[in-house]
């Protein structure tokens, strides 16, 4: 199933059917779908859905076996699931080298920004080996920040987080979304898709199964669900998955 | 890529002990590998050609008779013999790698020996390889002594009869007659007899004549004697024939063999180790996402395991070069055999690490690889069967050790192959690996 929203602003990122096989298994099919301007889409499903598959080919780290990926700027910011980042250097040496990397214009303004958006300056000299996973996965999510990008992909950003921490990751988030970035991140987490997902794209054994607001998935297991996380369940179940 | 490598040094700063680690392990394998190479294989296989006619082996000395074959039988006890029946098979045997060296014995040694006169001469012939030499050298050489010392002895024996006839008279034997000698002492007591008899001017030749003709025979006899006891000191002397290169000093190639090992563990070590980090830190995905061509990043662990690994080889070689003679009228050469040596092992090292994937992972394959190959490329010709030994070769070529260890014996001691040679041999490889790197890289995130 494909299915894509008529676009009312231009799309700054778009997949055409893409489909990901490894050996025989087949990790996505046929999978379409647009990303509008400052909106936030979730994409939620069981696991071995194809969630990181899809974001990954998105980001450009895997190529897809067909269909395209079309991105109206290069600069797309991508925050994988485990922290990308360098364990023996600091916070600031990490956000410096990839600012570098980036190429963005003024290197030292740009990380001196993102630790303050993180809360990390007071911990900008530790070495990113001593910091907790919360504090690990903020500096993972402000080097995919780092060059302003207007997409950001996050790849299950908030796993291994307590709420406290979720909680902030989520307004770091969202005042990127609020700034007009596109924002597109998988989760688990049912009820952050609900929460913070504008929209949410469900993948289910590789295939695109729903594509809509929160209600609307809703809507689709009225009498079966107590909650959002109980009427994914039902919606699931009913299409066999 | 600069970026890179600024971030790499910064987390090598950062890991004293991995860095003490990796400079003092390559440096404790490399004494214990020059230590290991002063001993030898227990029989070496040395191809022997025995040129005296038969029937000829026989030494005659005095009245003494003594069997060369007795000696021949004593040598075979410390080397497998391989019997050829040229000079030039025994150097196509030397050459092929079937025999460690060729050991020919001269059609005229017996007769030398005989005559008491000259030294013998025994041919050696080596490929100019510092270890073959070593191990045949220290064989030959303590069996020829067993044989010199017997020898001496017999011709001790022999000046000393010599001198018994001068002194108390006797026969002689002189191409077959046998000559009647007066003997010193008899010679005094006619003298002073006839001394005692005869008035001044007298006419009576005859024994005077006898006198003369000994004295005459005393003077040649000591004359000989003293020949004689100049081959006493060493009745049988070597020859040695190289057939490529010039003679390498073993400490001289110890000093290549410790400094390529060292060259070879950091680079690989630290190649292997950093591409795979790359990955163990997830960072490989986000680097290769447009900020880093993966090119690019292989080049970087090359130059950065490369740059680390020739730096200490060189420090290194400089610091034995203040004990150990070495040329430093070539010292460039010393830095292109390092420096395209270091290429070849880094691209080994970043293969590894592409297809190990893990730090861990990485640098055990590392080791395991590494090591073993080392020692095969010291595993000299004639030490093992031939086919294993040419299965040696191949696999020897197959990776950086031997053409690496081959530029540098070659750019320190002037040795065969060249260094020219080496280092194409070194770039091929090193061509191979990156490209081995960069396909395994397609799998490494």
């Amino acid at each position: 199933m494909a299915v894509s929203t008529p676009p009312r602003a231009p799309a700054p990122l778009a997949a055409h059917h893409l489909t990901k096989r490894f050996g025989q298994r087949v990790a996505l099919s046929d999978v379409s779908l647009d990303v509008r301007v400052g909106e936030r889409l979730a994409v939620i499903g069981p696991n071995g859905a194809g969630k990181t598959t899809l974001l990954a080919i998105l980001a450009g780290v895997l190529a897809a076996d067909e269909g395209s990926v079309s991105r109206e700027t290069r600069a797309l910011g991508w925050v994988p699931q485990q922290p990308a980042v360098y364990s023996k250097l600091s916070v600031a040496e990490n956000l410096r080298l990839f600012a570098r990397l980036e190429r963005v214009a003024d290197p030292e303004a740009a990380v001196g920004r993102m630790l303050e958006q993180t809360g990390l300056r007071e911990r900008a000299d530790d070495e990113l080996g001593r910091l907790s996973g919360g504090n690990r996965q903020r500096v993972n999510i402000a080097i995919g920040l780092l060059a302003d990008p207007p997409v950001l992909l996050l790849d299950e950003p908030s796993s291994a987080l307590d709420p406290r921490q979720r909680e902030r990751l989520w307004e770091l988030i969202e005042g990127q979304a609020s700034a007009g970035t596109s924002i597109v991140f998988s989760t688990h987490i049912v009820g952050e898709a609900e929460r913070y997902g504008d929209r949410v794209l469900v993948l289910a054994d590789g295939e695109l199964v729903f594509t809509g607001t929160p209600e609307d998935l809703h809507a689709q297991e009225p009498a079966a669900a107590r909650d959002f996380e109980a009427a994914f369940v039902a919606f699931l179940r009913a299409r066999g998955h | 890529m600069r970026w890179l490598l600024v971030k790499d040094v910064q987390i090598l700063r950062r890991s004293p002990l991995l860095v003490s680690l990796l400079v003092l392990y390559p440096v404790a394998i490399a004494l214990l590998i020059g230590l290991a190479l002063s001993r030898g294989p227990e029989r070496p296989r040395v191809a022997f050609l025995n040129q005296v006619p038969p029937g000829q082996s026989t030494i005659s000395l005095g009245n003494e008779n003594i069997n060369a074959a007795k000696y021949a039988s004593q040598l075979f006890q410390s080397i497998q013999p391989v019997r050829v029946r040229s000079r030039q098979e025994a150097i196509d045997a030397v050459n092929s790698g079937r025999a460690l060296a060729a050991l020919i014995i001269p059609s005229d040694i017996t007769r030398k020996l005989s005559s008491g006169l000259e030294p013998g001469e025994v041919e050696v012939v080596y490929n100019g390889d510092a270890v073959k030499q070593s191990f045949v050298e220290s064989t030959i050489s303590s069996k020829l002594a067993d044989a010199n010392a017997a020898l001496a002895d017999k011709l001790k024996q022999v000046g000393l009869q010599d001198v018994d006839l001068l002194l108390n008279g006797g026969t002689f034997d002189l191409f077959g007659r046998s000559v009647p000698i007066l003997g010193l002492r008899a010679t005094r007591t006619i003298i002073a007899a006839e001394l005692a008899r005869l008035k001044p001017g007298s006419p009576e030749r005859g024994a005077l004549g006898r006198v003369d003709r000994f004295a005459r025979l005393a003077v040649n006899n000591l004359d000989l004697s003293k020949q004689a006891l100049a081959t006493i000191s060493q009745p049988v002397t070597v020859k040695r024939t190289l057939l490529h290169g010039r003679r390498t000093p073993l400490d001289a190639f110890a000093v290549a063999v410790a400094v390529t090992v060292s060259l070879m563990f950091v680079c690989v070590l630290l190649g292997a180790g950093m591409l795979a980090l790359e990955r163990e830190e997830n960072a490989f995905a986000r680097l290769v996402r447009g900020l880093v061509s993966r090119e690019s990043l292989l080049a970087e662990k090359v130059c950065l395991s490369g740059g680390c690994a020739f730096a200490a080889s060189l420090l290194m070689l400089v610091g034995i070069g203040a004990f150990v003679g070495l040329n430093w009228g070539r010292f460039g050469l010393w830095v292109a055999a390092l420096a395209v040596g270091a290429l070849a092992f880094a691209a080994l090292g970043v293969a590894i690490g592409a297809l190990a994937r893990e730090v861990r992972a990485a640098s055990l394959l590392g080791l395991l690889l590494t090591l073993p190959l080392a020692f095969l490329a010291l595993v000299p010709s004639g030490a093992v069967a031939v086919g294993v030994y040419d299965a040696i070769r191949v696999i020897s070529a197959l990776f950086p050790f031997k053409p690496a260890l081959q530029a540098l014996d070659a750019a320190l001691n002037d040795t065969h192959p060249g260094v020219g040679i080496s280092l194409l041999h070194l770039a091929g490889l090193a061509v191979a690996f990156g490209t081995i790197a960069r396909l395994s890289l397609r799998r490494f995130a």
